[in-house]
């Protein structure tokens, strides 16, 4: 079995946090793991992109073929549209419906919403809402992968969970706390779909 | 022995392979790919002398010093950065070393974070000295121990050249134990060290003689291997570094294609020769430039078909991937959706706040009342200066080049002739040209942005903080033409003012606006906040 992921969004959202739970939770479970990150000049605004590559067999390239993503998750909904030559013809999108309006020409809020359902499946919520009204506004990265908890399947949402304890544990309880909270919430939101 | 794994990035498996392998100094200057390498080390390995230097040849220098007194030493640097350690490089080649110095450069193809996508491995050769390339990060953690080994036993340092996707990708990596650092041992041998032109030739000579050890090095390697190997085949490939990954993708071995894996330089020729004998064409398939393919070309004859990125069966620049490598081995890419139509690109910026802001905002407004002006502007954060809403600066071109092609310029009667430059480029290599200008009276303008950091790279110190005046003082810029402002929109009109006057002045004057990068700020208040 084999999941390629990539992870998109803009600089200072908080993708290579949801990469380092995922990992971690691979590397517990023994699942084969490459993630590459961008690192550098993209941090300052710019998109930002992490791909993950889960197998049971060994894995080869860092990178990911197009037509090869099993799931894209983004912060972002243009960002999400913009791996889209990379998604796999019954791949999912689980994506933040919030547009990140920092350049002067960032297409029609509409258009990206309809080009994104004309995929086959599409999961849009508007996250950042959520995390605000359930006093985690900081966390919004980690409402949304509750929400993709279950399309990762090589990893179970439980696995993540138990993850997410560990990556936060030298924060402190009130952090790991408040982050499992914010996973179940996504994880729920998107059962009650 | 237990099997330690753990998830490392490319660069964090070269520094714990580096720690592993009993280095006793880590010498750096940051750049990406490189930067997380010398981070790691200083966080996990306080027995191991690891503070950023000031430039990559300072850095060069120091762990050839280390090398001297007998013990290992690590060099990391970006590609650009072997530009400026080239001088101390080339040299360590012909005094050769003492104890165990690896130089490791992190090329970035596609320039994802530079100005250009030179190939290391030309200096590796250039310099007539072994190259690594690792193409897994259990191969980056491997080859320092086995590097470290090599470069004592052949009295050379090698050169380890890794990719961005290597250095910033993650993978696991069994760990091994920590070696002893070596005791300190100086080479009392001056012949090797004392480079005049008699013993220059000996020591010379005798890194021409070592070749044929380099050579047999290379093609016993462990890591240059042949896999899915074939009697006859239409197609063979050569597979460099990192390219191996993408080769392997693609499954070579469902279609019969014999693979020759290289991950260690010079080039194993009589590998290459027998593989090419038993195949009607090969493929080389390497990041970066065409270093390998040049050469196999010369060694099969014009005759011999040979594929790569000189024939067009791959890409003539930028970085490979599965797709592109796929595609030169006969398999077409699957894509399910075309390129969305609702996409533009999302460039970086300076962040709400920066001082650097403050500063183009500044020099707009004064630049705007002298039609003439040209702003030379450097490498860092405030390179952004380029793009909207500021698109300020007329040139950047490399570490420090503002301010003597500002000079240059001036010499050539422009004017006003104004240099940006961010407070650890100015040390990294501005001080040299600013003496130039101030020998020559040079009518420029040099502004030294300071937000107290390195903080393109990521907020690492920076060598000359708390020191600017006295350097520029030192240097012989006049007292009264060294300025320092806070960058603020309150203080608009003092700064428009100062550097209304400096450009006024007719000769070299230094304006410092000065006020911490917001980034550094924030993350020092949240440490704060978690402590209290
Ligand atoms: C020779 C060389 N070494 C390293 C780099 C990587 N690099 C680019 S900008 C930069 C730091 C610039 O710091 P500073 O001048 O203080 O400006 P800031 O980013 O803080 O605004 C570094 C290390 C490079 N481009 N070239």
């Amino acid at each position: 079995m084999k999941k390629d992921i990539i992870l998109a969004g803009v600089g200072g959202q908080g993708i290579l946090t949801i990469a380092t739970i995922i990992g971690e939770a691979a590397a517990k479970a023994g699942v084969n793991l490459k993630q590459a990150e961008v690192h550098g000049m993209s941090q300052r605004g710019g998109d930002v992109q992490s791909t993950l590559r889960l197998s049971t067999e060994p894995i080869y390239s860092d990178l990911i073929r197009e037509g090869s993503a099993d799931l894209i998750i983004s912060m972002e909904p243009m960002e999400a549209l913009r791996y889209v030559p990379y998604l796999v013809e019954q791949g999912w999108v689980v994506t933040s419906s919030h547009p990140y309006k920092n350049i002067p020409n960032y297409p029609d809020e509409q258009q990206i919403v309809e080009e994104l359902e004309s995929l086959p499946h599409t999961v849009m919520l508007p996250i950042e809402d959520l995390a605000r009204q359930n006093n985690m506004p900081k966390s919004a990265n980690v409402v949304l992968l509750g929400m993709a908890a279950r399309y990762i399947e090589i990893l179970s949402p439980e696995e993540l969970r138990e993850s997410i304890k560990r990556v936060f544990a030298s924060k402190g309880e009130a952090v790991v706390e408040m982050n499992l909270r914010a996973f179940d919430l996504g994880l729920n939101a998107q059962c009650a779909q | 022995m237990t099997i330690n794994k753990r998830l490392l990035l490319g660069d964090e498996a070269v520094a714990q392979g580096a720690i592993d392998a009993g280095i006793s100094g880590v010498y750096a200057y940051p750049g990406t790919p490189s930067t997380e390498i010398t981070e790691y080390i200083q966080t996990h390995a306080k027995d191991v002398r690891s503070r950023w230097c000031t430039n990559e040849k300072t850095a060069m220098e120091a762990a050839l010093g280390m090398s001297y007194a007998g013990k290992r030493a690590l060099v990391c640097m970006k590609h650009v950065g072997m530009n400026v350690a080239a001088d101390a490089f080339v040299n360590s080649a012909i005094t050769g070393v003492n104890g165990g110095l690896i130089v490791l450069a992190a090329d970035d193809p596609s320039m994802h974070s530079s100005q250009n996508e030179q190939d290391s491995r030309f200096y590796g050769k250039f310099a007539m000295i072994p190259i690594l390339e690792p193409s897994s990060q259990q191969e980056a953690y491997d080859m320092m121990q086995y590097g470290f080994e090599l470069s004592e036993q052949l009295h050379l340092p090698v050169l380890m050249r890794v990719v961005t996707r290597l250095a910033h990708s993650r993978a696991d990596v069994e760990v091994g134990g920590k070696a002893e650092q070596n005791s300190l041992k100086p080479d009392n041998e001056r012949a090797h060290w004392v480079l005049l032109p008699g013993n220059a030739r000996r020591q010379y000579s005798s890194l021409v003689e070592k070749q044929s050890e380099l050579l047999d090095s290379a093609e016993q390697s462990p890591y240059n291997k042949m896999l899915c190997d074939a009697d006859r085949a239409e197609l063979g490939i050569v597979a460099c570094g990192i390219a191996y990954n993408y080769v392997m993708e693609n499954n070579p071995s469902a279609t019969g294609i014999p693979v020759l894996k290289v991950s260690q330089y010079p080039l194993p020729v009589a590998a290459i020769k027998a593989l090419a004998a038993k195949c009607k064409s090969l493929l080389v398939a390497e990041d970066g430039q065409p270093v390998v393919e040049e050469q196999v070309a010369a060694l099969l004859g014009a005759d011999y078909e040979l594929r790569g990125r000189f024939s067009g069966a791959l890409p003539r620049m930028g970085e490979l991937n599965p797709d592109n490598v796929g595609e030169a081995m006969g398999i077409a890419v699957k894509q399910s959706f075309s390129a969305a139509k609702n996409v533009v690109a999302r460039p970086p910026a300076l962040c709400q706040g920066c001082g650097h802001r403050d500063v183009y905002d500044a020099l707009n407004r004064v630049a705007a009342e002298y039609p003439n002006a040209r702003i030379f502007g450097d490498i860092g954060c405030y390179t952004l200066g380029a793009l909207p809403p500021f698109r300020a600066i007329d040139s950047c071109v490399d570490m420090g080049a503002s301010i003597t092609m500002a000079k240059g310029a001036a010499d050539a009667g422009l004017y006003p002739a104004i240099a940006v430059i961010g407070d650890s480029t100015f040390t990294h290599s501005g001080m040299t040209g600013l003496l130039d200008a101030v020998n020559d009276n040079s009518n420029i303008t040099v502004i030294i942005s300071d937000n107290l950091t390195t903080a393109m790279t990521g907020g690492q110190d920076s060598a000359g903080t708390n020191k600017f005046e006295a350097i520029c003082l030192g240097l012989g810029v006049e007292p009264s033409h060294v300025r320092v402002v806070v960058p603020l929109p309150k203080n608009m009109e003092e700064i428009t003012r100062v550097i209304r006057e400096e450009i006024e002045y007719k000769g070299v004057s230094v304006i410092i606006p000065r006020r911490e990068c917001i980034q550094t700020l924030n993350r020092k208040l949240r440490q704060k906040r978690a402590q209290n």
